[in-house]
């Protein structure tokens, strides 16, 4: 149980410095692709600590309270993730933060970031399917919802008996990334046509707060990531801690080598992989377990 | 207990002559809450008294029970009678045939069948308890709110229409008593009969305004439940017939014994097969959801009381029971089947649509599928989850709709697109409507714990595609849920330009919505208690295992959630009050005039600007998906009613 409670509040410490370094590299990694020379690796921290000092200007004072929860909500995801407990709880309370995020961007009545608020809600939609077949996958592997018993119980890493599930799982990724091509609630670039989108009217230190859910977000899904490399054998965390690293960079891939999908196809790609992918290997893996 | 359980079914019919005859408004107007009060009182007591007397079930028989069965074969032919009139009244009498059928039948059967045994008519177990106490305080808080909402319906907003609310408020109480006598019957031919009235009385209040719309959707209803009643009729004629008895815990033991001895072929699934047949119509289910979308055409009380306390939970209630004998056979399969489908299919349609009732209808077809689901798997955590999402909806969805009605009377429109900002508009109808959606499907409120307990049955269900498909569509189903209800929640919290105008909610509806949150927020909080003292019990009586469902450790997690739910904002609303802040208009390209309503116009001009929701009608769309859905889903209740039906002879 210790054990756990160190992973957990490590998670709590250490999620924002590492996300915002891989952060940092993607943005240099972009730049080569894209040959520019590209920031500094520490340049999300400088950004995150610009925001926070930023006079405090809002078009409805409400949305920081909100905006509060939402990152609270994250936190308290993550916490239920790294300190191993059941993982469909960790996907429930995943979308009960996201909705605080959604009520947030709509309390402006803002044009651009009641767009990108429902642009967001199709991505939700687009993704929670695959969330909740994962945490149903790892259950018919190992019988348990519970992310420390999936390692401890599990003799060989799951991705042995759920491919199609991770195939479909880095695919939502994409989307929960807010990478291109289906960067469509909202864009790195403020020149774009839902200008911020769902973050149009968060400004100062809100925007700061949800740039820091988000890391704190990504930990949790590269988490997942990994869970399906680890094993009860701990040499398994480098493999996990490489497979996270490779579908990092596909992500920057992808992101560098596509461009924005309407949400229509963005819906329909992101259903037809899940019920193709995970689909077929639940329908195999219920086969195979009896 | 005999009395109290005579009272109970008895007392709200004859209560029903009251408001027929006084036709004073305030006199009535009394007289409905006296006997509204009277019914609360009664029911809570009686659930008070077999709690405290350890809750054993019981069988009896009601005090002259040959008498009653005697009125209940009368009470038939009499339903029977006023179908046929009503039906070539409106020049629909074909519909008369399929009450003609049933009841002769059934008649016949009772009057020159073979001997049945003489057993007991009524029972009364832990079911029956969370039952009675829904219809008995959901449905007489409806009663309460109906009366204020009738009057504004009429001097206010319906001029034009014949007042004829002393015939709605005695079907309400007619409705009460037939609800009852449901869920205590245990003798087919009494429950066939309660089953009738709620029938009966629906399609009188769906068609309660006479207007030509009216008529039509409450014959669409009428048809759909006579079709279900079939259903118990055969149920009933295969038990005399075949089995000798028309006891419905006798039919269930025969269905699960066979199982176990190896009986070849399904002639012991048959008659549940039929019975749950009957519960799908009445629960709503694909293909039969037309009728519960019809019925929306009624004032707002009556789809309250079908919607929440009574009608469709009576399907459930009925699939509940039988759920022990459809664990892993084809009933279940196609009752899990039709009930996952309805449950996305349902959601999906949900999205496309913008009116708030028609919203709210499409949410109870999807929420019930959910519950028929869980039924169909028959597992101790699926029906511990089924009567879970039960109590919930029953409440939440009586309040949503009170409260949609009292902002439709207040605002004039219902659409969900017009609630634009309601929170400050209407700060108390707003919180009113949030609990509602809350309770809806909230992590962690009743859609979560049912859904993981869901989840995890159907992953271990037997048949491998029932299993992949169930999980898929309980997977896709709460992604579309989630879409609908927070882009009704947004549309609430949202800013409004609009001036505040007077709340013309009457006080009785007020007081009848602030009771229905107060036990949403009761039903949070002792939801672990009620898990284990109620639901416990219930579930380790009708399986006879003693394990408790839900492990320690999630209850735990469920509670920190659901304290996080209500804390964590609070906190830090208290937290962000007084920080402060220099107040911006929002970014319009820079075509704001002045503040975040209005923006310059191509002719110059302020132009109000409205933000409407995604409603995705060329992918979702009623067009583009009902008829499919009836049709796959007609197709899934064809071909397994056919296996079993040739399986068994």
């Amino acid at each position: 149980m210790t054990e756990r409670i160190i992973i957990a509040v490590l998670y709590v410490i250490l999620a924002p410095f590492v996300i915002g370094l891989l952060d940092g590299f993607d943005r240099k990694i972009s730049a080569r692709m894209q040959g520019r020379r590209g920031p500094s690796v520490l340049q999300p921290f400088f950004d995150l600590k610009k925001l926070f000092e930023k006079e405090f200007l809002t078009a409805n004072k409400s949305q920081l309270f909100m905006i509060r929860s939402y990152l609270v909500f994250i936190v308290l995801s993550g916490i239920l993730f790294f300190g191993g407990f059941d993982i469909l709880l960790v996907v429930f309370s995943l979308s009960t933060a996201a909705m605080f995020l959604i009520l947030a961007s709509t309390s402006t009545h803002s044009p651009y970031s009641a767009q990108g608020t429902h642009r967001e809600l199709v991505q939700i939609m687009s993704c929670e399917p695959m969330e909740l077949l994962v945490a149903v996958g790892f259950y018919l592997a190992t019988k348990t919802f519970n992310v420390n018993e999936i390692i401890a119980g599990s003799a060989i890493s799951n991705i042995v008996y759920l491919p199609g599930f991770f195939v479909g799982f880095v695919f939502i990724l994409t989307i929960k990334f807010r990478k291109s091509p289906f960067d469509i609630a909202t864009s790195h670039h403020a020149h774009q046509e839902v200008i911020k989108g769902v973050t149009s009217e968060m400004v100062g230190k809100e925007y700061g707060m949800v740039t820091l859910a988000e890391w704190y977000e990504n930990a949790i899904l590269l988490g997942i990531v990994g869970l399906f490399f680890l094993n009860s054998n701990p040499v398994s965390i480098v493999g996990a801690i490489i497979a996270i690293l490779v579908v990092w960079f596909l992500e920057i891939l992808i992101d560098n080598t596509s461009a924005r999908v309407k949400w229509q196809l963005m819906l329909k790609l992101a259903w037809g992989v899940t019920i193709i992918a995970a689909g077929m290997n639940l329908f195999l893996l219920e086969i195979i377990m009896g | 207990m005999e009395m109290l359980v005579a009272a109970l079914i008895c007392l709200p019919f004859l209560w029903a002559i009251l408001p027929a005859v006084i036709h004073n408004s305030k006199c009535r107007a009394f007289f409905v809450y006296l006997g509204c009060g009277i019914v609360i009182a009664l029911s809570v007591f009686t659930a008070f008294k077999w709690f405290m007397a350890g809750g054993q079930t019981t069988s009896f028989d009601l005090p002259y029970r040959e008498v009653f069965d005697e009125v209940i074969l009368v009470g038939d032919i009499f339903l029977m009678c006023l179908i046929t009139y009503l039906s070539f009244k409106y020049k629909k009498g074909v519909i008369s045939l399929l009450a003609i059928v049933q009841t002769l039948l059934v008649a016949a059967l009772e009057l020159f069948g073979p001997e049945v045994k003489e057993l007991p008519a009524l029972r009364f177990d832990w079911l029956t308890l969370v039952m009675i106490l829904i219809i008995g305080v959901v449905g007489s808080l409806i009663g309460i709110y109906a009366v204020g909402y009738m009057h504004g319906y009429h001097i206010h907003h319906h001029k034009e229409l014949t007042d004829r609310r002393s015939f709605f408020l005695a079907m309400i109480f007619v409705f009460f008593g037939a609800m009852f006598g449901l869920v205590f019957s245990q003798s087919l031919i009494w429950m066939y009969f309660f089953w009738e009235i709620t029938s009966v009385t629906s399609f009188l209040l769906i068609g309660y305004t006479r207007t030509e719309e009216a008529i039509n959707n409450s014959f669409k209803a009428l048809w759909m439940n006579l079709l279900g009643g079939c259903g118990i009729a055969a149920a009933i004629a295969i038990g005399i017939l075949v089995f000798k008895t028309v006891n419905l815990y006798d039919l269930i033991d025969i269905a699960i014994v066979s199982k176990y001895m190896g009986i070849p072929g399904t002639l012991c699934l048959l008659p549940i097969a039929c019975l749950a047949f009957a519960a799908l119509t009445k629960s709503a289910q694909f293909p039969f959801s037309g009728w519960l979308l019809g019925a929306m055409v009624a004032p707002t009380p009556s789809s309250a009381l079908l919607h929440s306390a009574t009608m469709v939970k009576a399907g459930v209630y009925l699939l509940i029971r039988i759920s022990m004998a459809m664990a892993d056979n084809y009933v279940g399969n196609m009752v899990a089947l039709i009930g996952g489908f309805t449950f996305l299919a349902a959601s999906c349609l949900a999205i496309s649509v913008s009116d708030g009732k028609k919203v709210l209808a499409y949410s109870t077809i999807s929420n019930l599928g959910l519950i028929v689901a869980c039924t169909g798997c028959g597992y101790e955590e699926t029906i511990w989850a089924a009567v879970f999402l039960v109590i919930f909806h029953a409440v939440s969805k009586s309040m949503l709709f009170q409260c949609v009605g009292a902002i439709e009377n207040t605002t004039g429109s219902r659409d969900v697109e017009d609630m634009q900002g309601l929170i400050s508009l209407f700060p108390k109808l707003a919180v009113v409507l949030m609990i509602g959606i809350a309770g809806m499907f909230l992590a962690p409120f009743g859609m979560l714990i049912s859904k993981w307990a869901a989840l995890k049955a159907f992953i271990d269900t037997s048949s491998v595609y029932v299993s992949t498909l169930m999980v898929l569509f309980i997977c896709f189903g709460s992604a579309t849920t989630m879409f609908y209800w927070t882009k009704w929640m947004s549309k609430i919290l949202g800013a409004s330009g609009k001036e505040k105008s007077r709340d013309l909610t009457k006080k009785n509806e007020y007081i009848s919505m602030f009771f229905h949150a107060i036990m949403m927020v009761a039903l949070i909080l002792g939801f672990p208690w009620l898990s284990a003292n109620v639901l416990k019990p219930m579930t380790n009586e009708m399986f006879g295992t003693d394990v408790q469902v839900i492990s320690y450790q999630n209850i735990v997690i469920m509670i920190v959630l659901l304290v996080g739910v209500f804390v964590i904002p609070f906190i830090n609303y208290l937290m962000t009050k007084n920080s402060k802040a220099k107040e911006v208009i929002t970014y319009m390209g820079g075509a704001n005039c002045g503040d975040n309503f209005n923006f310059v116009s191509s002719t110059g001009d302020p132009k109000e600007m409205h933000i409407s929701n995604f409603y995705m009608e060329d992918i979702m769309g009623e067009k583009k998906l009902f008829t499919p859905a009836i049709m796959i889903s007609t197709f899934i209740i064809i071909v397994y009613m056919i296996i079993v039906i040739g399986g068994a002879f």
